[in-house]
């Protein structure tokens, strides 16, 4: 009302009215959209009602009940949780183990995929197809004599036997990827190299390494969010409360009767947090880096 | 120009490799001719735990089960995510704006991004019969009726795992398929608009043909992780109620740590390797034939 009566916005109205109109005139973009918007809504709900949950007093969630808005911010069910579960060091031993696991598994990557893909040794499409094999090998049938050989030399409920168990397997995928990433190295670099006395050590560190660093950084984030996601092995390997990584920790409280309605709810929001945080810091080298390797 | 002596970088690879996984993998397969708890002796029985395996329902009951869980894990999520990357890639991005579509796409994905653990807390919440959020929605709007113990009941378990799964694989082949339209030259799609071809049409002869390599990696990749299906009947299920939402990677975990029949255990083990080396070698055919 107010804006057909001020006359210096009329001369704008028709243009206005014309681009309206002819959006308005294609109601299946709107349904499109709403649909979209459905969907979308039905994805991210579970994890909208964990999160308002999560900070419900268990008083406000009896008489509210799940859907509605908390009355006020109630953190305590998060704190208890996080002191009950000892979440601080949860959290450190994912860290730790990721990180090293992100590290180590570069490095051999590299390794491997310098001597595939640049070295091009002798039967490397076997060794492809052998690390390929290696990576999508159900951990099932690796399970139970890494189990056995860990309690032979006390690295059972250790972390170090989970570094070393997850190391190779990320390697075994990131050597199948840098591969056939090395194999299109430009050979100009390292004819340079050569002609510049470099040895295939410094070659490696001084002109290999540095030039294929993105691909490296992918190839770390993706370790690092796998280890930290990794539950299988994890969860037989690390039974010892001191031991155990977020995704251990929580699995395993999964039915506690100690845990109420509200508690649930905070545990799992305090583990969706580090995912969500890793997915906003991620999340370029993750949607760049997901089809990297898979297709050519 | 051939390079030599680079074999030398290959030694810590293959050694660790070597130990965790080769010599691993061996003594599984050897183990599962034998019959062994664990600690005591372990006795040479031939392919005894093979021809009881064969004879197992249980064993057959949780490849059943599998082969559902490749339906939500692969089947469904593949055609439904082909589908939506083609509507968010041909129609969000052009009729809206790129921010829609890739905010859109990030939606979809979030699910993926979320350790197993946390999806069992977040859905055995939702789904509890006596305080979950969809009990209680279905009788704020009057369908009570249909209200249920959807993780507890046989009946009811393995369709509501299945749903979980639609929802925790939906975004990775929409990401992928959303990736490869990327290379699609967008000259094609404005000549079939010339020639006055349909959305539909465009998606059949044009989005579809121009991703295959795509189609086929997701189609495989996601196959074998349902094959491997392990952390969310774990966290969900444990394999229950009675057996019907049983897996044999849970089959086999029971065996080896519950019940100390290792050498069973390893049979199952053993049988679900081959059968994803299989499909690893299928997978393998596709990239190379995609390649050229």
């Amino acid at each position: 009302m107010t804006v057909t009566a001020t006359p210096t916005r009329t001369p704008l109205e028709p243009a206005a009215d014309e681009s309206t109109a002819k959006k308005r005139g294609d109601p299946v973009r709107f349904v499109i959209l709403a649909g979209l918007l459905a969907l979308l809504l039905i994805v991210i709900a579970p994890l909208l009602i964990i999160a308002i949950n999560a900070v419900k007093s268990p008083a406000d969630y009896a008489g509210g009940g799940p859907l509605a808005l908390p009355a006020h911010l109630y953190w305590d069910g998060i704190v208890d949780f996080w002191n009950r579960v000892d979440f601080g060091q949860k959290l450190w031993n994912s860290f730790v183990t990721s990180f090293t696991v992100a590290v180590l598994g570069v490095l051999l990557s590299v390794l491997n995929a310098y001597a595939l893909g640049i070295g091009r040794v002798k039967g490397r499409l076997w060794f492809l197809v052998f690390f390929l094999v290696a990576n999508l090998l159900p951990q099932e049938v690796l399970v139970y004599p890494l189990y056995f050989l860990a309690k032979q030399v006390h690295l059972y409920d250790s972390l170090i036997a989970i570094v070393v168990i997850f190391t190779v397997i990320q390697a075994a995928f990131g050597t199948y990827l840098l591969t056939s990433v090395y194999q299109d190295f430009p050979t100009e670099l390292l004819d340079a190299a050569d002609v510049d006395g470099a040895g295939k050590w410094r070659t490696l560190w001084s002109v290999v390494a540095p030039v294929s660093r993105p691909t490296l950084g992918v190839l770390f984030t993706f370790f690092f969010i796998w280890t930290w996601n990794e539950f299988f092995l994890p969860l037989v390997f690390l039974v010892s409360n001191d031991n155990q990584t977020v995704p251990v920790a929580l699995g395993v409280l999964q039915g506690d009767r100690l845990m109420d309605a509200t508690m649930t709810s905070a545990s799992g929001l305090i583990g969706i947090l580090p995912a969500m945080i890793f997915f906003l810091v991620f999340q370029r080298t993750l949607t760049r880096g997901i089809t990297a390797g898979a297709v050519k | 120009m051939r390079r030599k002596g680079y074999g030398v970088f290959l030694i810590p690879g293959v050694l660790a490799a070597l130990l965790v996984i080769v010599v691993p993998l061996v003594m599984t397969v050897w183990t599962s001719f034998t019959k062994w708890n664990g600690v005591g002796e372990q006795r040479w029985i031939g392919f005894d735990n093979y021809t009881r395996l064969f004879e197992d329902s249980l064993f057959w009951s949780s490849f059943g089960n599998i082969l559902l869980l490749v339906l939500a894990m692969a089947v469904v999520p593949t055609l439904l995510g082909l589908v939506l990357a083609a509507v968010l890639f041909d129609y969000v991005a052009k009729k809206f704006s790129d921010r829609w579509a890739s905010l859109f796409r990030s939606g979809f994905y979030l699910p993926q991004v979320i350790p197993v653990a946390v999806t069992g807390i977040v859905w055995g919440w939702i789904l509890h019969p006596e305080y979950g959020a969809l009990n209680r929605i279905l009788e704020a709007i009057g369908l009570g009726g249909l209200a249920h113990n959807w993780l507890g009941e046989p009946g009811s378990a393995l369709y509501s795992v299945m749903g979980i799964m639609i929802w925790v694989q939906l975004g990775y082949p929409i990401v992928m398929f959303m990736a490869g339209l990327q290379r699609v030259d967008p000259e094609l799609y404005e000549a079939a608009d010339l020639d006055g071809a349909t959305w539909w049409q465009r998606f059949r002869k044009i989005t579809v043909y121009l991703i295959r390599p795509e189609f086929s990696v997701v189609l495989v990749t996601t196959t074998i992780s349902a094959l491997k299906i392990f952390g969310p009947i774990f966290v969900l299920t444990g394999g229950g109620p009675s057996n019907a939402t049983l897996v044999p990677s849970y089959f086999a975990y029971q065996n080896f740590f519950e019940k100390a029949q290792v050498g069973y255990g390893s049979a199952i083990s053993t049988v679900l390797t081959v059968l994803i080396v299989v499909l690893a070698f299928v997978f393998l055919r596709l990239q190379t034939r995609s390649v050229k």
